[in-house]
């Protein structure tokens, strides 16, 4: 992977920059000493690491405006931090830039029950807004399996889904306003606690632009009542096929689950040792279903299910007999990263395909990891098409480590000749960086680069992500002349 | 204005682009024309309609999934969709009736290009949430594309969702790909009458913030309730609050009595069955009850539910014969007014200062557009970054000049 050249004049002035953060936020809150520091050098994308000039964790929105104009005046790269459970590297530092985290924004602000808002600071993580809201039986929707660690403020730059975006739609669907600080150091309001804001959807623009827009300090989320309850199923396959097919007849049928999770055999045989819920260790393929509302209600939508399933034979049909199991069923498929991650090191990838492609994807991937010599094991959220191939590798050999990327970049390449994409949920950061070309004509890039100089016209923020490094001169020089320098 | 240009292909359009920036000449894009009388009149030195780039492009029931040519009539999407028992679950409203064009004759990308929603909005998401892909010109006169056909996608800048709402200034969309959803099975209307809008909004909320999923909250004055086409509602000479529930046939059955139960303090409802549910919201949709007249003028105001009734309150204190329909339990007004030279803008802009919201003017005559703000006034720095993002697409500013703001 290639980087922009560190500017080594930042670098050596780092001294000066530090006396110059000191003089615009509290110095308790700035980290400077490589221990410290050591921590924030890497993120869920661990293969990378860089030592930032420093780690600020402002308290504050006006903290975060005083250190942002501070480093645009002063020409300072900054990436802006959450949880640092990003699996792109989008929190990856440079080492002429400055880590600003939010993660000590952490309150609750406002909860509005009947307008069905929620506002809070950005730093709180994606679980303690449920959390909030649930002693009123509601709870925000989007879904991240890191969700109890990873802060709401990176699930806005990347736009996260999660297990049951099928039927609540991702992060982008479930937020309504933010207060965004710019580079140059200014505070704005982009939407409200309304539901239709007025003008450009600037917001749309904001929310999965991966820190390079802005920081985002404070949101007003949807916030929903809950069901009376939900319940799982499980179906197992002989085949992968005969489970997409299945996927294709539930919702042709004229039914949404709230989640249609996929996993195959490796992936059940490592996740039913980690949480034993019961998996079928026979089945090649394994459908979670899970439907919500009144006993009734879930007790019909189920029994439609299995009908829909039958004629395809299906190796095992479970019905959770209760919230134990239910429970734990989850937890074998939200943990199932953590699982793999304990008998082998994995690189996850992210990409997204129209169901149809299933099984011959599955087929090629296979085939694809064969081809290097390595084990994978897939896990799919299958009624929204988001396909996470776990390729397992050993890291402390640089050659397995190499194919593992070598065969994750075919399996995305794979993605978006069959009309998907390269990233569903995760995000582009520095890993698919490269790889945008597969998807985007340089107009294409060129168009969502110039967009990205209207917020940040130095690109100064995360400026090493998203965009493949040889691309950058394009179009930037006559949307902002100053830009074209800065990026180069 | 001159002959309209009616490109075919995405080509043709591209040529027509390209000669327009070459000779420095604006253009107003239109897809039917049916809301051309939405915002700041355009002062343009050509038209091009995309009404001539239409057709299905792509459509695949089991995952969700349509795409179109920007001019395909909105009607046809929906006839395919229903065919497979699917439909848009934003339930696009036609403002057609309002602006005194014909009902059902807009494009689907004119749904897009001006983020249409109806009452569905509130439990399934806006027209922008369920656009995950477009084909465009920018005014650079340069093919591009952003999303694709895979409903999660967070592959890079979400261009197309900027797209949304942006009325034709920005780029030339050719091509939508979009979320469908299938037809609830069973569909079921109570409706309340008599009811204060304080109270309406409580009820509207109790609605909403139970577990039944409720996909539509409205309430009307009783004037706007004596406009309606259905029988018995329209003259019942009071306010109407409606609640709509989806499912399921016994889903339906067993939340329309929980919502009962719920909402007993507010009176014995009316119910309506699926049929007459269908036509009911088919009204509101088509907004008929608020159709154009000379006389009115429309302001659509985009609130809190909580905020409603007071931002309302404060308004009818400084204006006589005004009609309110509230939609997304009290989060959206439309707001009928007499016509005056002003439009109320004054009155209306000071009230949401006070309360919090935005206003876009929906009907008023060309001269009183030209004067005031048709949509919210954005603060500074709202209104450098939205003019970054008009250059960003179009530089030479070609695109419906001035059509949102005058500065843009």
């Amino acid at each position: 992977m290639q980087f922009l050249e560190p500017d080594q004049g930042v670098i050596r002035r780092r001294k000066l920059i530090l006396t110059g953060l000191n003089s615009v936020i509290d110095p308790a809150q700035i980290i400077t000493d490589e221990d410290g520091r050591r921590a924030y050098e890497t993120d869920a994308l661990t293969a990378y690491k860089c030592m930032p000039l420093a780690v600020v964790l402002p308290r504050t929105t006006e903290e975060v405006a005083a250190v942002l104009r501070y480093c645009n005046e002063n020409d300072v790269k900054v990436v802006a931090r959450g949880a640092g459970t990003s699996l792109c590297g989008g929190a990856l530092p440079s080492e002429d830039s400055i880590v600003v985290g939010v993660s000590k924004m952490n309150r609750v602000l406002d909860i509005d029950y009947d307008g069905r808002t929620a506002r809070v600071e950005a730093g709180i993580t994606n679980l303690a807004i449920s959390s909030a809201v649930s002693p009123e039986g509601f709870f925000y929707a989007p879904d991240p399996s890191s969700q109890l660690a990873c802060t709401l403020a990176g699930n806005l730059a990347m736009n996260s889904g999660g297990a049951h975006c099928l039927k609540y739609g991702v992060t982008t669907n479930n937020v309504l306003g933010v207060r965004l600080v710019t580079m140059e150091g200014e505070i704005v309001d982009i939407g409200g606690p309304q539901l239709d804001a007025e003008g450009y959807d600037l917001l749309g623009l904001i929310i999965g632009s991966e820190g390079q827009f802005g920081i985002i300090t404070e949101a007003t989320v949807r916030i929903l009542k809950a069901a009376e309850g939900a319940r799982p199923m499980m179906l197992g396959f002989d085949s992968a096929a005969k489970a997409g097919i299945c996927v294709a007849r539930i919702i042709g049928s004229g039914i949404i689950p709230v989640a249609i999770e996929f996993m195959d055999k490796p992936a059940i045989d490592v996740c039913e040792a980690f949480a034993k819920a019961g998996y079928p260790k026979d089945a090649e393929a394994l459908l979670i279903v899970e439907v919500e509302g009144s006993e009734d209600e879930i007790n019909e939508r189920l029994h439609q299910v299995s009908e829909i399933a039958r004629p395809l034979n299906p190796s095992s049909v479970i019905v959770a007999d209760s919230e134990e199991q239910a429970a734990r069923i989850w937890k074998g498929r939200k943990a199932a990263f953590g699982a793999i991650g304990q008998i082998s090191d994995y690189l996850c990838m992210d990409g997204t395909i129209p169901l149809s492609a299933l099984a011959s994807v599955l087929e090629d991937i296979g085939r694809i990891c064969n081809g290097y010599g390595l084990k994978v094991a897939n896990i799919f959220h299958a009624g929204d098409g988001n396909l996470h191939p776990l390729i397992m590798y050993e890291a402390n050999d640089r050659e397995a480590a190499h194919k593992a990327e070598l065969a994750g970049a075919e399996i995305l390449k794979l993605c978006v000749e069959v009309g998907g994409c390269l990233s569903g949920e995760h995000g582009v950061g520095v890993e698919k960086r490269d790889l945008m070309h597969v998807q985007f004509s340089e107009t294409d890039l060129a168009l969502q680069m110039r967009i990205k100089t209207v917020f940040d016209p130095k690109w100064l923020m995360n400026a090493e992500k998203v965009f493949p490094l040889d691309v950058r001169h394009l179009n930037i020089a006559d949307a902002a002349p100053d830009a074209a320098d800065a990026a180069a | 204005m001159n002959d309209i240009l009616k490109p075919a292909t995405d080509w043709e359009l591209q040529s027509m682009v390209k000669q327009l920036v070459a000779h420095n000449m604006s253009v107003e894009l239109v897809g039917y024309g049916t809301k051309r009388a939405v915002g700041r009149p355009v002062n343009a030195s050509a038209a091009i309609t995309t009404s001539g780039i239409y057709g299905i492009a792509m459509y695949e029931p089991t995952e969700l999934v349509m795409s179109a040519r920007t001019g395909t009539p909105l009607s046809q999407i929906e006839v395919e969709l229903a065919a497979r028992g699917q439909m848009l679950a934003f339930e696009p409203i036609d403002l057609g009736p309002a602006l005194g064009t014909y009902a059902g004759s807009q494009s689907i990308g004119s749904v897009f290009a001006c983020n249409l929603s109806g009452p569905r909005r509130m439990l399934a998401g806006a027209a922008r949430d369920h656009l995950i892909g477009v084909r465009g010109i920018n005014g650079r006169a340069e093919k591009f594309q952003s999303g694709g056909r895979v409903m999660k996608n967070v592959t890079g800048i979400d261009v197309g969702r900027g797209l949304t709402g942006s009325w034709g200034t920005l780029a030339a969309m050719t091509e939508v790909t979009f979320k469908v959803q299938p037809i609830p099975e069973d569909t079921v209307t109570l409706v309340y009458g008599g009811l204060t809008d304080e109270l309406a909004v409580e009820l509207m909320c109790a609605g909403m913030t139970s577990p039944y999923e409720v996909s539509g909250t409205v309430h009307m004055t009783a004037n706007v309730a004596a406009r309606l086409l259905h029988d018995g509602l329209g003259n019942a000479g009071k306010s109407l609050t409606a609640i709509r529930i989806e499912n399921f046939p016994r889903s339906v059955a067993y939340r329309k009595e929980k919502m009962k139960e719920r909402l007993k303090v507010y009176g014995p409802p009316l119910e309506l069955d699926q049929d007459e549910s269908l036509k009911f919201w088919g009204e509101m949709r088509r907004l008929s009850c608020l159709s154009y007249s000379p006389q009115t003028y429309l302001w659509r105001i985009s609130t809190s539910p909580k905020t409603a009734p007071k931002l309302i309150n404060t308004i009818k204190r400084n204006m006589d014969n005004v009609e309110t329909l509230y939609d997304w339990s009290g989060g959206l007004v439309w707001l009928e007014i007499p016509a005056s030279a002003d439009a109320g803008a004054a009155d209306i802009r000071r009230a949401l200062a006070t309360h919090g919201g935005y206003a876009t003017l929906i009907r008023a005559d060309a001269e009183v557009r030209e004067g005031v703000d048709v949509f919210q006034p954005m603060t500074p720095v709202v209104e450098r970054l939205s003019r970054g993002l008009k250059t960003a697409f179009d530089p030479a500013n070609i695109f419906n000049p001035g059509r949102m703001y005058a500065t843009i």
